[in-house]
């Protein structure tokens, strides 16, 4: 089909790639999960929380084609992840350093 | 090979269901996608639950001018101010606001209607059907009873099960469910409103109407949009919480099953501070408007107004815990929200300072909206400068809970917001409707407003610093409150007295029908160059627009104001072959839709309330109506 | 085909008559999607909280499957991978090939759910209801709205499908797959997370 000027559009075969990664990395974190002994949480909780943000953001970018799209889109998305982590990271360090109950 | 769908083929009429035509006589007020009439209608309706919060708040104070007052027991004086809280806030001053938003938006932006004009009607009824749940709680079990923000551990146990004999447990657990599947049902209306409006403002402005250009009232309403799109979630899931925990026993907030009543006041007040500012930047917006137009001035600092309005939006998301000082968070936690809390009075010192910057030097004319206008800055002042005490950790503590905090937000949200809807319905009346209210009228309502307004809840200040606890239904004599408690009940009827007037020169003026014209304040902004009212496409021709305060520039500043011919609007609900004839203009159809899926949720909502069958009916019934109404919308014909 | 002014179009073309230049619905589902995140960010906030808290009952350690929520995730990755294949399809005119792989992912969806649906039954099965603890209430929480989210998203697909073969979709009128699609994609990154946030992490 005709492509817009000035703009890449992924194929099919790069969607299947992004798929194939998507699969690939799922498995790493359940590896991580299968050897999560003798790893350790201080290895295992940060590489699982990366790997989670590289699938959020190939799906994000690629599948949800914010990368190719006009800025207002990823203008409003982001935000909205912005402000929801730091209002409840405030919340939780809130519970986990303050002064009540927990 | 591939099957392509033939487009010519792509609209089939729905045989038994024609999409509604007329656009007028009274069954049209039902189907109507006309943002000018949903405006209207939001109007009346909150106007409407005013009255009823009015009267609510006459009741309190009757009960209260002397000691151990007899008119409410404890139970309905309960019930009472808790339905004060919930209809000023949810039901007469956000929808006052929407009605204004839905108004004047395509008006000052030079578009033709929102971006989604059946989600806009939607929003309306689902207001609507909410405010209706929630008051129908008179008839069965009763009102809400724990006070609009309900907080835990009272809101799961519900108040001594004596006082409510008997049937106590199911009587506090409905009570309950009014509340949170009320306030769900309008948080609905209040998102889908908010989508409407930030598409709405980022996409169909005129030619040439840069972000910077939009007036004042316009950038107000996108901040406020943004509040009420990520706030609404939040209080969403409270309420979901609430509803879970008050039902099946499910132990968010229950400490004897390891949940934190704490909880319950983040997620509220993560809701309920930006919702303070969703409830004050459209009455800053509209005051942006009036005082250039009545001081012959440009606003002073447009870009500082923006910024402060855009600055207050993303600050006001790091204040919520002052709501908490006293609930034991710690002196770190405490510390940094009394900071955060501190620095957001500066971004509102700004408006009040370019405000007066608005008036000083200009030509004033003291019309009506003018008059209210700067009762809002003065008002406001007042309400800011009680609320920057309560910043102050150890001062807060002493007020925390009495009437103190009662006098704060009551003048910030009645001397500032509800002065400034005043203000506004005094100023657009006669764009909205033809004709003129008389200004002598509107003066004597202004100022009995004003002077009724002070005798209530100035002395309220006094109340709470000699102790006076909030949310108690009578107090002995002798604590030193029966002067102060009497003058402020005065001040209530003086404030009910002003209604009247207001609504008598609506009266008396509808009879006269002084005509307006189209620009009878000789203002600067668009919605001033249509006639009054505006035709239902808004402009004939949509203008071009080259400066901020567009219509002044061309009055007064001899520029040639271009005019071009736009086709019909970019919202969506224009026809299969896109409205583009070249000739004509076709505005969105009407509808059913959007009213009958509005009908479905209360419907809904009341199976909550049940078990067994009955939840399964009420909801199923609620949900095919919903569902129903949904596919309709989808599905019925965009063409005419 | 149709000469006038609403031709064929991709989902990016530029909309000339708006602000902008993007389209109006478009913009309307990312700005639903932006509420969403502190809809569920609010949800997930809870759980993080009271994932500790479990009264003497199920523990995430004692109560998570993970090999069998692992394959769940796959199905649901693999959902987002049929849904933007479908969307290709449908941007070039190919509605056969669009109706396959639109039904597939409504059909991965409605695995996924099942799949939920079988954990959930072990879970009360196994001592873990709803009220047990703020943890298990957190988890019931989160993990059915985020369900809800799906069968809303499956019902969606299966109508765009049924409207299909009814002829009344075509490349002029992707974007309303491509706005479905990006729904059904947000669906898929909070799984993502909650899978890693709400199963992994508290078991590791």
């Amino acid at each position: 089909m005709a492509e817009e000027e000035g703009h890449s559009h992924p194929g099919v075969g790069q969607y299947v790639e992004i798929g194939v990664i998507l699969a690939v990395l799922t498995g790493i974190e359940v590896t991580m999960y299968i050897y999560r002994e003798p790893l350790g949480p201080s290895i295992t909780t940060p590489a699982l929380l990366i790997l989670t943000a590289i699938k959020f953001m190939l799906v994000v970018l690629w599948f949800m084609h914010l990368r190719f799209d006009h800025k207002m889109f990823r203008r409003v998305f982001f935000f909205g992840v912005g402000l929801a982590t730091f209002v409840f990271g405030i919340v939780g360090a809130m519970f986990y350093l303050g002064g009540i109950g927990f | 090979m591939t099957a392509i769908a033939d487009p010519t083929k792509a609209v089939a009429r729905r045989p038994f269901f024609a999409r509604p035509t007329a656009t007028t006589g009274p069954w049209s007020w039902f189907t109507t996608v006309d943002h000018k009439k949903i405006g209207i209608l939001y109007g009346v309706t909150a106007f409407t639950f005013f009255i009823v919060g009015g009267l609510e708040a006459l009741l309190i104070r009757s009960q209260l001018v002397r000691p151990n007052g007899t008119i409410l027991d404890e139970n309905l004086y309960n019930q009472i101010f808790t339905m004060h809280g919930l209809t000023m806030i949810f039901f007469a001053v956000m929808p006052l606001s929407a009605a204004f938003f839905n108004y004047l938006l395509p008006l000052m932006i030079g578009a033709r209607d929102v971006a989604f004009p059946r989600l806009n009607a939607f929003s309306y009824w689902v207001f609507l059907a909410a405010g209706l749940f929630l008051y129908s709680s008179i008839l069965f079990e009763g009102m809400p009873d724990g006070g609009w923000f309900n907080y835990a551990p009272l809101n799961i146990i519900g108040p001594d099960p004596l006082s409510l004999a008997g049937a106590g447990p199911q009587i506090h657990q409905a009570r309950m469910l009014y509340y949170s599947m009320g306030l769900q049902i309008a948080g609905i209306a209040s998102l889908a409103s908010a989508v409407n409006f930030i598409v709405t403002i980022l996409n169909m402005r005129a030619p040439g109407m840069t972000l910077m250009r939009m007036p004042v009232f316009v950038w107000m309403t996108f901040v406020t949009s943004f509040l009420l799109l990520f706030a609404m979630p939040v209080i969403g899931i409270a309420l979901w919480q609430l509803m879970l925990s008050v039902r099946w026993e499910v132990p968010f907030f229950d400490a004897t099953n390891g949940g934190d009543p704490v909880l319950w006041q983040h997620m509220f007040w993560l809701f309920g501070h930006p919702e303070v500012y969703i409830l004050i930047l459209p009455a800053f917006g509209i005051v942006s408007e009036i005082l250039p137009t009545f001081a012959r001035k440009p606003i002073f600092g447009y870009a500082a107004m923006v910024f402060s309005g855009i600055a207050i939006g993303f600050m006001g998301w790091g204040v919520w815990a002052h709501h908490m000082f006293t609930v034991g968070l710690g002196p770190v936690a405490n510390t940094a929200f009394a900071l955060t809390t501190m620095f957001i009075a500066v971004p509102t010192g700004v408006k009040i300072f370019n405000w007066i910057g608005t008036l000083w030097g200009g030509q004033l004319r003291f019309k009506t909206p003018m008059l209210f206008g700067i009762g809002l800055v003065a008002m406001f002042t007042i309400g800011g400068l009680s609320g920057v005490t309560h910043a102050v950790v150890p001062h807060d503590t002493q007020q925390q809970d009495t009437y103190y905090v009662v006098a704060h937000f009551h003048y910030v949200l009645f001397g500032g917001a509800i002065m400034g809807l005043f203000g506004g319905v005094y100023y657009w009346w006669p764009k909205i409707f033809g004709w003129m209210l008389d200004d002598r009228l509107g003066k004597v309502h202004f100022w009995t407003m004003l002077v009724g307004f002070n005798l209530t809840f100035g002395p309220m200040h006094i109340l709470g610093l000699n102790g006076m606890p909030r949310r108690i239904y009578r107090y002995d004599a002798g604590m030193g409150w029966d002067l102060w408690n009497l003058v402020s009940t005065v001040g209530a009827f003086l404030i009910a007295a002003s209604i009247l007037v207001f609504m008598r020169n609506v009266a008396s003026s509808r009879r006269q029908k002084v005509p307006a014209g189209n620009d009878p304040w000789d203002a600067r902004t668009v919605e001033w160059m249509t006639s009054s009212p505006p035709p239902p496409h808004n402009f004939d021709e949509v203008p071009v627009i080259t400066s901020r305060d567009e219509l002044w520039h061309r009055k007064y500043a001899g520029d040639d104001g271009e005019k071009v011919p736009v086709p019909a609007g970019a919202s969506q609900d224009h026809g299969e072959h896109g409205g583009h004839e070249g000739h004509g203009i076709h505005m969105p159809d009407p509808s059913y839709f959007p009213l009958i899926v509005a009908a479905g949720m209360p419907i809904a909502a009341y199976g909550t309330f049940y078990e067994g069958p009955g939840m399964v009916i009420l909801l199923a019934i609620g949900g095919a109506i919903t569902l129903f109404g949904i596919f309709g919308w989808v599905l019925e014909p965009t063409a005419e | 085909m149709a000469t006038d002014a609403y031709t064929a179009k991709e989902a990016d073309v530029i909309h000339p008559e708006t602000a902008l230049g993007i389209s109006n619905p478009k913009l309307g589902m990312w700005v639903f999607i932006g509420s969403e995140c502190l809809f569920f960010g609010a949800m997930i906030s809870t759980y993080l909280l009271y994932v500790g808290r479990t009264q003497d009952g199920p523990t995430p350690v004692s109560i998570f499957d993970i090999p069998f929520t692992s394959v769940s995730t796959f199905i649901l990755l693999m959902s987002s991978l049929a849904m933007v294949l479908a969307l290709a399809a449908v941007q070039a005119g190919d509605m056969r090939r669009f109706r396959i792989w639109i039904l597939a992912t409504a059909l991965l969806g409605a695995t996924f759910l099942s799949g939920q649906f079988y954990e959930f039954t072990i879970f009360v099965a196994e001592g873990m209801k709803v009220e047990t603890s703020p943890f298990t209430s957190s988890f019931y929480m989160l993990t059915s709205f985020h369900g809800l989210h799906v069968a809303i998203g499956v019902l969606m697909l299966v109508a765009l499908w049924a409207t299909s073969m009814g002829g009344r979709i075509g490349p002029q009128n992707s974007e309303v797959v491509e706005n479905i699609g990006l729904y059904w994609h947000f669906v898929d990154i909070v799984w993502i997370l909650i899978f890693t946030v709400i199963y992994l992490i508290p078991v590791g």
